[in-house]
């Protein structure tokens, strides 16, 4: 592919602007507004995950979860992405990708077990081809790859969603995966939630890059920018993009901008780091909001559509709470039973000695 | 338990290197699964740095061995999505040292996928390190970082002493389930074994008894065993009746094995290169006190490297276990005493 090809374009590929109205095109090969049935649908799916993402955090202070980062002013990066892919694909998401998940089809009480603090992960990853969300930043990407190229090899029409954030940019593993997905021609799509911040951490202390999707050069990439806040966009570059990847044609970079509108988790404080103005500015390109006017605009949602959407949110929500609102007991013998395939003798020993320490404490009353 | 004849690869009676029997091995396993890949760095076109991979890429062509680009990391992590996605890869880490950009993918991935998906996720890879030192190797070239790898829960550790047992633990490891960090001690590459008809292919985690004694029980593993044997022949001409074991398997450990050699000889000594402090010895060591305190003639010793980090190769000689510095330890497992004790007694 030549260099140009690669460069990604001037401006970020935007197909509804802050107000909902379509964005003409400029005359270049860009992806054309999702039908409308997609368009809907990225607007339900959005609303679902918005509102679980705000159960999740509220979960937080009631105890039942032990963290949770949040990505309110993402979702359409997650929705749009997930939407995009097809039932044969897989995903590769991060800690942040919880409304991804969801979107994928995996039961939110599920998604949320690693945070509630059970298990490590909580649903069957071959069942909806959803990887274990990832929390070493970028290690994930390289699974992608990995993946992606052994459904080449064995000749399967898979392609494989890298998601990874702008702090990840900068890990090693990026690099490699990136590299390895290009010299493999590997189906894999890179998206990048770029929300302006690791933790604390703005962009510009993170790379001198033009932009991050100009990282794809190096590697022999083509990437390109979207306007991460369009859930239009988003769905259409990425439905592209995996197109591509499928047909043989090796890896695509997207960077999608967006913002991070609360702070890193429940625990953090972004006061400490960003000023109230810039959260504010990005509200006001909000992605859910922005959908809403274009459908509405169009006649294609009147406001009765838009309650049944509203309520079918909080009914999910309500679900949710009423399911987590649960003390759980797991099984102490489980921290056994999936160390290896068959547990070791030594294994087998601790076991043991761990059920004659709770008979112990069960018989003076403390079990 | 199989006969080692009826695989492909060692005949009984042929003299064979520990790397032709690794050859023989990965040619067998690529042989009889259709899902065994083979890929590192220069394992391909040029067969290996110690052509452990030789001919493998004409044989089975360019899809099933291949030349990755240059990250470790890159490789393992590959590997653990090719296994998500049912192949089952054997990878190459160039030299031990090297290993190291590697040391997230194993530790926070493939040792844990089985355990975060609740036994969902399997990744049957084996990752081939050759590793410690002896052979005049300049820096990063020499480490033995078998510790790094045992302390991982998850992770199934693993390494020959000699050729034959190279073959068989390797075509083990690849049909194993779990996760194999196969370590090949690279300075017993070129040594030779002659393949008996009695070799059989034993479980994965089953240390041997590769010298019986009655007197005092060698605990080796890999690029140490050889010493502990020649060790061992040496102190029989002091009288000393000098029992070898040799672990294979370094995690899980083979507790059985080991202690009932030494409820046995009533003295341990374990034997490796690799530095002393928090080295595999001590974990040996440790477990010996808890479980044969009481057979215990002595305290259980350790002939280990210093812990220093490995010398250059004119130094090196100073630094790995040598015959001499076993038979000392020997000597030092409170002989006297013990007579005097029954002297007493009676």
């Amino acid at each position: 592919m030549t260099p140009e090809l690669l460069l990604p374009p001037a401006h970020p590929v935007t197909l509804l602007d802050p107000a909902g109205r379509a964005v003409p095109g400029d005359g270049r090969d860009g992806p054309g507004l999702p039908d409308d049935d997609v368009l809907l649908t990225l607007y339900r799916m959005m609303v679902l995950g918005r509102r679980f993402d705000t159960q999740a955090t509220a979960l937080t202070k009631q105890g039942r979860l032990a963290v949770y980062p949040s990505a309110h002013g993402q979702e359409a990066c997650q929705i749009g992405a997930v939407l995009a892919l097809r039932a044969q694909d897989w995903l590769f998401p991060t800690y942040r990708d919880s409304m991804a998940v969801t979107a994928r089809g995996v039961d939110p009480v599920q998604v949320l077990t690693l945070l509630r603090g059970d298990w490590h992960s909580g649903y069957d990853p071959y069942q909806h081809r959803v990887a274990p969300q990832c929390t070493p930043l970028a290690t994930n990407t390289l699974h992608a790859v990995g993946l992606a190229r052994a459904a080449a090899i064995k000749g399967e029409d898979t392609v494989a969603l890298a998601m990874l954030g702008d702090g990840a940019t900068s890990e090693g593993d990026t690099h490699a995966a990136l590299n390895f997905a290009a010299v493999w021609k590997a189906p894999v799509v890179f998206l990048i939630q770029n929300n302006g911040y690791a933790i604390s951490v703005p962009l510009a202390k993170q790379t001198a890059a033009p932009t991050l999707a100009h990282k794809g050069i190096g590697y022999g990439i083509p990437g390109t920018v979207v306007d991460g806040n369009d859930a239009a966009a988003v769905y259409a570059v990425v439905r592209r993009a995996v197109t591509s990847a499928a047909a043989g044609t090796g890896p695509v970079l997207i960077e999608a901008l967006t913002y991070r509108v609360e702070a890193h988790t429940n625990a953090d404080d972004a006061s400490r780091y960003r000023t109230a103005g810039e959260v504010d500015g990005w509200l006001a390109r909000d992605p859910v909001t922005r959908l809403r006017a274009h459908l509405r605009d169009r006649g294609l949602l009147d406001e009765a559509a838009i309650a049944t959407v509203d309520a079918e949110a909080q009914a999910q929500a309500a679900a949710l709470r009423q399911r987590m609102n649960t003390d759980t007991r797991p099984d102490p013998d489980d921290l056994f039973r999936y160390v290896y395939a068959q547990p070791t003798p030594e294994l087998r020993r601790q076991q043991r000695e761990l059920a004659a320490e709770l008979g112990r404490a069960q018989g003076r009353g403390e079990g | 338990m199989t006969a080692i004849a009826e695989h492909q690869g060692l005949t009984a009676g042929s003299v064979v290197t520990m790397a032709g029997a690794l050859n023989q091995a990965l040619a067998d396993a690529l042989t009889q699964d259709d899902s065994v890949l083979v890929f590192g760095e220069d394992v391909g076109t040029l067969g290996g740095v110690f052509r452990i991979t030789d001919g493998l890429a004409a044989s089975f062509g360019q899809t099933r061995v291949f030349d990755t680009p240059l990250s470790e990391s890159g490789i393992v992590g590959t590997a653990i999505g090719m296994a998500m996605n049912g192949l089952r890869p054997v990878v190459e880490m160039q030299f031990d040292a090297f290993a190291y950009p590697a040391f997230e993918q194993i530790t926070s991935h493939l040792a844990k996928f089985r355990n975060r998906t609740r036994g969902r996720v399997e990744l049957p890879i084996v990752i081939r390190i050759p590793y410690g030192g002896g052979i005049g190797g300049v820096e990063h070239h020499c480490d033995s970082s078998e510790a790094y790898y045992t302390h991982t829960p998850g992770l199934r550790v693993v390494t020959p002493g000699t050729p034959a047992d190279a073959y068989v633990l390797l075509r083990e490891a690849i049909s194993s389930p779990d996760p194999v960090i196969f370590l090949e001690p690279k300075r017993r590459y070129w040594s030779k074994e002659s393949v008996s008809e009695q070799h059989e292919f034993a479980a994965l985690d089953r240390a041997v008894v590769r010298r019986p004694g009655t007197d005092v029980t060698l605990v080796a593993y890999g690029g140490a065993l050889a010493t502990a044997l020649a060790a061992a022949e040496a102190a029989e001409e002091d009288g000393r009746s000098v029992e070898v074991i040799d672990l294979r398997s370094l995690s899980p450990f083979d507790d059985e094995t080991v202690t009932a050699s030494v409820k046995r000889t009533g003295r341990a000594i374990v034997v490796h290169e690799a530095s002393r402090f928090c080295g595999y010895g001590a974990e040996v060591a440790a477990r010996l006190s808890e479980q044969c305190f009481h057979y215990l003639e002595a305290p259980v010793l350790r002939v280990a490297g210093f812990d220093i980090p490995y010398p250059p190769p004119h130094l090196e000689e100073y630094h790995l276990p040598s015959v001499d510095r076993i038979l000392d330890a020997i000597d030092a497992l409170q002989w006297q005493e013990t007579a005097a004790l029954v002297k007493v007694a009676s």
